[in-house]
């Protein structure tokens, strides 16, 4: 399902897509203050990271790429899977551990898979996936499908030896692959720039010959516009791109951080940059949008959240024989 | 019947799989250009071309890692990772990947991938390049473990390895490369979980796997001038283990040793003893025996190394305490 017409730059699209990037970046928004909701009632345990704030990146970037070109992250990927159309309530069954969950109550909110979205996968691992990406743009590239990879990590990823392992490789095998840095400054409670020699996380990828470049994690357009351009140069078999999206979770590593470890100040700083804030005045200002049809947006999201709760509620649990299943893939 | 060695037993499987299906590929340290530290793929890249027979940079995890992601992304890889030693850089992809991926994803994903890698002590090779950690990789569900003896193991079991839709941990034992066995000309697979009397007997039954088939096969010899006759075991796979064969002999010999190169404590020889008590318990005269490697890093000096191996003698002594 390769999309056939080539998606336009940002300020060629035509409104109904504008709106439709709000829409993403609200729907995410109000899913993840529900999941958090439904954390302190207990009805989604583990660990929950949420990723409120960081909406424009997920948004941005996966609006850019073709529905069918693979998509992995990490473990903070409720964003990703619904920017990637992952439907909600099949998102929020996983996060309640039900027999309905993407990942039929195996994975959790870290491990949602959607397969049949080329949604490849979150991952809990720190930087344990780029690898993956590397193998799955390897079959893309000998398989000629014209599908390429967008691969999303944070910062704390980028000190790990498989994030240079994975760089270099691509490289040296010219694989389709979008890396994606998501520079939100913290790893856990670690400060950038307390633990790496580089806080600029794009110009590392300088050092393997890798075109890269800084962007606004806090605005869509860009987000979206940079995705696309890097996009075209990797489908058109130049080989790997890097983007270092800067931007913010407004909320701690997950739900159990009390967030000693930054001061208030910091975070209501980047709060007044809301990219959902910014973005609906920007649409305001250009005409594309009024405060009803805003309004009545916000009251549709809140019904498809609510929907996803009942939904996940009432889903029953995995049978208990479900346990033995898929350890290995059944021969056929 | 052709009489040939381990290692040509692998390159011909090897080479059969990539003329049978394009999607099949090749990559590791050396596996091109070098023809393989252990001569295993020599030739293949002149044959079959890079696109096929990929080197790659010393990067294990991203290595093994490529080769998880290419299986998800619908080609046929197998890593060659120069030798179980290094396999630890890749540990982390191997039991966080390929091990859990089907299960995570509920059946969405699967990894139908061969991990091969050289394993085992006795080279003089000291600490770092003499492991034996075939057991580490049984105790993971979601991969399978394949640890052949023979020639014909060798072919037979990599054809299985081809055929399996999971990921496969293929083990061979250096020592074991340039030995020569009959391997049947016509086209054979050995299914995982069958492990092969090797030798018959009614006294006594020795277990081993990989190299240490050899060591047991020793000490059957040294048993028979005693008069006692051992039935040697060849486990073949590790996981699947086949529980019923070494059942079935054990009921029938009523006595076992458990032999490995690999350190005892924690070690698969424990697995295999506590099996047969959960399983057999009635049928044993004595204990379980285990013989392994001594509780060491492997040292450099021959003596030494000598004296941390298993040797036919202790296993033959092992058992003669049992009567
Ligand atoms: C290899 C590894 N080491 C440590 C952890 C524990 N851990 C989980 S998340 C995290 C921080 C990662 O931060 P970053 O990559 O910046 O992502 P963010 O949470 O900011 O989105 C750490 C240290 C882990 N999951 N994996
Ligand atoms: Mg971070």
């Amino acid at each position: 399902m390769t999309q056939l017409i080539d998606k336009p730059p940002a300020k060629e699209l035509p409104s109904d897509q504008l709106i439709e990037l709000l829409r993403k970046m609200m729907l995410i928004r109000r899913f993840e203050t529900k999941a958090a909701e439904m954390y302190t009632k207990q009805k989604i345990a583990g660990f929950l990271h949420l990723y409120n704030g960081e909406e424009a990146v997920a948004v941005g970037a996966i609006s850019a790429v073709n529905d069918d070109d693979h998509l992995l992250t990490h473990y903070r990927d409720h964003g990703h899977a619904l920017a990637r159309g992952v439907e909600p309530e099949r998102i929020m069954a996983e996060l309640f551990g039900k027999d309905t969950g993407v990942s039929r109550g195996r994975g959790g909110s870290m491990h949602l898979f959607d397969v049949e979205k080329s949604f490849m996968g979150g991952y809990a691992i720190v930087a344990g996936h780029l690898p993956l990406a590397c193998g799955i743009a390897l079959a893309n590239q000998r398989l000629k499908n014209n599908r390429i990879v967008l691969c999303i990590f944070g910062d704390g990823a980028v000190n790990e030896g498989e994030f240079h392992e994975a760089l270099n490789l691509a490289v040296v095998w010219k694989l389709p692959i979008i890396f994606m840095c998501e520079n939100n400054f913290y790893g856990m409670g670690t400060d950038i720039r307390r633990v790496s020699a580089v806080i600029e996380v794009y110009k590392r990828a300088a050092a393997y010959a890798m075109p890269s470049k800084q962007v606004d994690g806090m605005n869509v357009l860009e987000m979206y516009d940079e995705t696309l351009k890097a996009a075209e140069r990797v489908r058109a078999g130049e080989g790997p791109s890097f983007l270092e999206a800067i931007c913010f979770r407004f909320r701690g590593h997950s739900m159990s951080d009390p967030e000693f470890y930054r001061r208030k100040e910091e975070t209501q700083r980047w709060r007044e940059l809301d990219p959902i804030i910014t973005f609906r005045e920007k649409l305001t200002k250009d005409g594309i949008i009024d405060d009803d049809a805003f309004r009545s947006m916000e009251a549709e999201i809140e019904d498809v959240v609510n929907e996803a709760v009942r939904f996940a509620d009432e889903s029953p649990d995995p049978p208990p024989e479900a346990l033995f299943t898929h350890v290995y893939k059944e021969d056929a | 019947m052709a009489e040939m060695s381990f290692r040509d037993a692998l390159r011909l499987t090897l080479r059969e799989e990539l003329l049978a299906d394009e999607k099949v590929i090749l990559m590791g340290e050396d596996i091109g250009a070098y023809g393989g530290s252990y001569s295993v793929t020599k030739g293949l890249l002149e044959e079959f071309g890079e696109e096929r027979i990929m080197d790659t940079p010393i990067s294990e995890s991203v290595v093994v890692g490529c080769g998880i992601g290419a299986a998800m992304g619908g080609l046929r890889p197998m890593v060659e990772l120069m030798t179980i030693n290094f396999s630890l850089l890749a540990f982390d992809q191997i039991v966080n990947n390929a091990a859990k991926l089907s299960y995570m994803s509920a059946g969405q994903i699967s990894v139908p991938m061969v991990i091969r890698m050289a394993s085992g002590a006795g080279s003089q090779l000291s600490s770092q390049h003499s492991h034996s950690l075939e057991g580490w990789y049984a105790h993971i569900p979601g991969i399978k473990v394949a640890v052949p003896y023979t020639p014909r193991d060798a072919r037979g079991l990599l054809k299985t390895a081809f055929d399996e839709q999971n990921p496969v941990i293929f083990i061979e034992h250096t020592a074991l490369y340039a030995r020569k066995g009959e391997v049947p000309d016509e086209d054979y697979a050995i299914p995982f979980g069958q492990a092969e009397v090797i030798r018959e007997g009614t006294d006594v039954t020795l277990i081993g796997y990989s190299g240490s088939v050899y060591q047991a096969l020793g000490a059957a010899d040294i048993l028979a001038e005693s008069g006692h006759q051992a039935e040697v075991i060849n486990l073949r796979t590790l996981r699947p283990l086949d529980v019923e064969t070494i059942i079935a002999s054990v009921s029938k010999t009523h006595r076992a040793v458990a032999v490995e190169d690999d350190w005892k404590f924690g070690g698969f020889a424990g697995e295999i003893a506590a099996i047969i008590m959960e399983e057999a318990f009635d049928e044993l005269d004595g204990p379980v025996a285990r013989v392994c490697g001594a509780d060491v890093p492997i040292p450099y000096a021959k003596a030494l190394e000598q004296a941390a191996l298993p040797s036919p003698q202790q296993i033959a002594d092992a058992a003669l305490a049992l009567f």
